[in-house]
């Protein structure tokens, strides 16, 4: 029998707003407990929420991106449940009129592009945490995450396996953090997913029945989950079993999926339009300046890169595609002149760095002003390229500055002909079958003696005077 | 000179020309209130602090304030910086709340002094204040009958003399419907005329605060000070907030007044029936016109109300889990036991009956046959409304079918019995319009209230209506014996 898998995703974005969706207390990430909380985000007897419109013209953005219909008047709706984490025993979010309708996000699978359209995007505040691990015989409520704005972006299920799913959160990964609606952080829960996978036989009109996947957080989590899913479905239907649907969550340490308490879902949410909230009506005006200020997306940038810069369509493309390499770039652009060199680097040395390192470029201790400083030295020849890569290594792990390094230890590049006249004589007098071997036509020696002279200088000899000089004294 | 039944204007005389000092007016309120201990009008008492407050005023003698040094009492679902504030319910019998709510705020910015918290209906349901956890009120007129819900504490403060003015809150007529029952005028204000940060959520579509007073200029002293757009409730009207003092004399000549067709009033007690035909005569006396107005659906308010009110309380009071404040059940199992033992216990019958309304009427499978529908009525009540105000300047009804009762004799069997108390006050709610209640006689030495339902931010017209009428009689000046407490 051959299957066909059905996937719809619903990611959860953290918007990345100063302060919360319906409150004034602060967003950021790492705060001790219950500090970012104020009489609103605890849900105190009395209160009432106010929204923040940032976190909608953010909305705005991520609908324009994708082609959507906006919703100039979205109302938000209560969805109730009882939870230690969620202070007002009910969730406000958006049911009826979703501030994004539409759109559409384009993945690229083996160099083929597909479409995935999009349902619908909705304002929601996020929950608290609850903490179960950490006191004994008892449960910790930390409230800093509670309200803070998220958007829900909700995928048909046009997406057929674990690579197209991993795909579309990488495309969605790059046009939030380019569009800086979201610091895309996904260690941090900034970007997470659910996967709603079904299986069904090649050809059904029919979806199979589904189950839901909940909280992933990493592209290869994402992958992980769903294979097991679609194997744990097929599984099933082959033993002409039926699948249940459920909620199931991810468990990394043993790579499998199990169901979450049969409660979770046994939900009524009771869903009704907020009554302490007004519809939110967004201005013409109000969409015509989120145009304006519209950002530039990686496709606008790997052209101006190669126009601006000279950059070559590879080099532009690999910048552009990352968000906080692309700002990386343009920011060392402003300290350096040599382009080429810069690109270069960035897609050499440091982007093999920062794959060793399994981190992104703005979470190493690399800064743009002191990259563009490594390159000025190499283009001024105040040191040479290999120099050059093992100060790279010393910034990469204490973050110091290149001219600190190459002042403390001395680097200065030997460019000065007369001293290195002096030590090429003293090579050529301290080798002299070489030099014999040499002259009788072995032209391979020539290396050896530049290999002589970098001895000597540990490295710090201008690599083309001593090209030019050993020539002339060898002749 | 006792201070007992004076009226604001009253005492912001004697304070002025010094024939009492604040100190004196505040000792005096509070020694009142302890006097009349047994009316039960308080929950809790703001001693200490008012004290203080008034010997700083008559230290400091800055009087630009008209409310300055005047004693008031808040009901006891507005949130008191450090003073604790219950709902009348178990459930917040320990909660002291860490900010002020900004009707209050702005009372107290004022001037005024807030001597107590008074006993209502437990989270404001009920029209007879019988379902507080602390208590019933007696009305100040007659001992063992109620004074109306569910501000009935302080309409009773007020009727007592105790307090010249008290805030309260209106859902469904619960300003209105004590102030008919005490002999004294209350005033529900536009919805969103007055800020609802602060002020415990019942049905947050149909709260509004406004003030219970002597008099109708007392309460337009009051309601300058209350209103106004307020950037914690987004759903307080960012419109102009007019003098309502200024306009209180002004001649109600050629007012035109609608009476609604639908209201059939020969089905009421034949004296009730009979003080509202003597009002509508003193009224075309002033020179009001009258003329008869319908409201189709008006006769559905009651269930629309029913159906809606339950449903938001239902979610508003899911926030009283024993987690993070008031009550919290001992030794209980696990997260779900704690919700249901710390609600089950810190609730009362009245609060459980209308959670479980709301819950049923928005589960899946009801929501569009009831909250929905609900919504749709609603509407179309507003939209008669709307309709009748092309014709009319003011609508005229009873506040209440019935004077007070006694204590345990309605709705004990059958809740929808008190429900229909509502039935004249509920519609102006639903659409959100303002309404006031004025004494205007008695029945069986009970008092009558006259109801005057007003068009959009048109409490300006209300409170002229009620000022004029109140220059031409004396029913506002009547005082309770109170000989029996």
């Amino acid at each position: 029998m051959s299957w066909e898998t059905v996937i719809g995703l619903e990611t959860h974005v953290q918007l990345s707003t100063k302060t919360k969706l319906f409150s004034r207390a602060s967003t950021a990430f790492g705060a001790s407990p219950n500090t970012n909380v104020n009489l609103i985000d605890c849900g105190l007897p009395g209160v009432l929420p106010s929204v923040n419109k940032e976190a909608f013209y953010k909305a705005i953005r991520f609908g324009m991106a994708v082609g959507a219909q906006i919703n100039q008047t979205s109302i938000f709706d209560r969805k109730n449940y009882f939870y230690a984490d969620l202070p007002k025993g009910y969730q406000i979010t958006q049911m009826d009129l979703p501030i994004v309708i539409g759109g559409s996000i384009e993945i690229i699978i083996d160099e083929l592009t597909k479409t995935i359209n999009i349902t619908r995007a909705h304002l929601e505040e996020d929950a608290g945490k609850s903490i179960h691990d950490e006191f004994e015989g008892f449960s910790a409520i930390d409230l800093n995450r509670a309200g803070t704005p998220l958007l829900e972006i909700v995928s048909e299920p046009e997406i057929s396996n674990a690579k197209e799913a991993v795909a579309y959160m990488k495309a969605m990964h790059q046009l939030v953090t380019f569009l800086d609606v979201s610091d895309g952080n996904m260690a941090q829960g900034s970007l997470r997913c659910d996967a709603n996978v079904s299986i069904r036989k090649k050809g059904d009109k029919e979806l199979g029945t589904r189950t839901e996947i909940k909280n992933i957080n990493s592209f290869k989590f994402i992958e992980k989950a769903i294979n097991f899913e679609i194997k744990r479905q097929i599984k099933i239907l082959e033993n002409g079993e039926k699948v249940v649907q459920e909620t199931r969550l991810y468990d990394s340490s043993k790579d499998e999926t199990r169901p979450m308490r049969s409660k979770e879902f046994a939900n009524d949410y009771r869903y009704f339009p907020e009554p302490d909230l007004l519809p939110v009506i967004i201005s013409d005006e109000e969409i015509q300046k989120i145009r304006d200020e519209f950002p530039e997306l990686p496709k606008e940038k790997e052209i101006r890169y190669q126009q601006e810069y000279g950059l070559t369509a590879y080099d532009a493309q690999i910048i552009a595609s990352s968000k906080s390499m692309a700002d990386f770039f343009e920011t060392a652009l402003q300290k350096t002149k040599n382009y080429t060199l810069l690109s270069n680097w960035l897609i050499g040395e440091i982007s093999a760095y920062l794959n060793k390192q399994q981190i992104e470029i703005n979470e190493s201790k690399l800064s743009a002003d002191k990259v563009a400083m490594l390159i000025n030295r190499i283009d001024d020849q105040t040191i040479s390229g290999k120099i050059g890569k093992s100060i790279f290594e010393e910034m990469c792990t204490n973050g110091s500055s290149p001219d600190e390094i190459i002042k403390s230890q001395g680097l200065e590049q030997i460019s000065d002909d007369g001293a290195i006249e002096e030590i090429i004589l003293t090579v050529i007098n301290e080798n002299p079958t070489q030099v014999e071997a040499y002259l009788a036509g072995k032209d391979k020696l020539f290396g050896f003696f530049v290999g002589q002279v970098m001895k000597l200088t540990e490295g710090k000899a201008n690599p083309k005077a001593v090209n030019s000089i050993l020539k002339d004294k060898l002749k | 000179m006792s201070i007992q039944f004076k009226s604001i204007a009253d005492l912001r005389e004697m304070l002025d020309d010094k024939s009492i000092s604040a100190s004196e007016l505040i000792q005096e309120s509070l020694e009142l209130a302890k006097k009349y201990k047994e009316l039960n009008c308080f929950v809790t008492m703001n001693e200490e602090f008012s004290v203080k407050k008034a010997n700083a005023i008559d230290v400091n003698k800055k009087t630009s304030s008209r409310l300055s040094g005047i004693p008031l009492a808040q009901k006891d679902l507005f949130c008191t910086e450090g003073l604790r504030t219950t709902c009348s319910s178990k459930i917040l019998s320990n909660f002291i709340p860490p900010y002020t709510a900004t009707a209050v705020k702005k009372l107290e910015d004022a001037g005024s002094i807030t001597i107590g918290k008074t006993n209502m209906d437990e989270f404001a349901m009920g029209s007879s204040n019988e379902t507080s956890f602390f208590g019933n009120v007696h009305n100040p007129w007659k001992k063992g009958y109620v004074p109306g819900g569910s501000s009935g504490g302080s309409a009773a403060a007020v009727a007592a003399g105790i307090v010249p003015a008290a805030t309260g809150t209106d859902t469904g007529g619960s300003i209105r419907q004590p102030a008919a029952h005490c002999g004294i005028t209350g005033l529900k204000p536009t919805y969103g005329r007055i800020s609802r940060w602060g002020m415990i959520a019942f049905a947050s579509s149909l709260d509004q605060a406004g003030p219970l007073a002597r008099t109708a200029e007392d309460c337009a002293i009051l309601l300058n000070t209350m209103s106004g757009h307020d950037a914690k409730d987004t759903t307080s009207l960012n419109s102009n907030v007019p003098d309502f003092l200024e306009n209180i004399n002004q001649p109600i000549d050629g007012l035109k007044i609608g009476l609604i067709k639908e209201f059939n009033l020969s089905d009421l007690d034949s004296q009730v029936q009979a003080r509202f035909e003597e009002s509508k005569k003193a009224y075309e006396k002033l020179g009001a016109q009258f003329i008869e107005v319908s409201l189709p659906n008006i006769s559905a308010s009651v269930p629309t109300y029913y159906s809606i009110a339950p449903a938001e309380c239902s979610s508003n009071l899911s926030r009283f889990d024993g987690v993070r404040f008031g009550h919290r059940a001992e030794s209980t199992d696990d997260l779900n036991d704690l919700y249901i033992k710390s609600r089950s216990e810190g609730f009362g019958d009245e609060v459980k009956r209308r959670i479980l309304i709301g819950t049923y009427a928005l589960s899946a499978g009801y929501y569009d046959a009831y909250y929905k529908k609900a919504q749709q009525v609603r509407r179309l009540i507003k939209n008669d409304f709307d309709n009748a105000f092309q014709s009319v300047d003011a609508l005229m009804t009873p506040t209440s079918p019935n004077t007070a009762f006694k204590f345990g004799s309605k709705g004990t069997q059958n809740p929808v019995e008190l429900y229909l108390e509502d039935l004249f006050t509920i519609s102006s709610n639903l659409a959100g319009l303002p309404a006031i209640s004025i004494p205007h006689g008695q029945v069986n030495s009970l008092p009558v209230g006259l109801q005057l339902i007003g068009n959009f931010l048109r409490e300006d017209q209300l409170l002229n209506a009620a000022h004029i009428f109140q220059k031409n009689s004396d029913y506002h000046l009547a005082k309770p014996n109170l000989g029996d407490f």
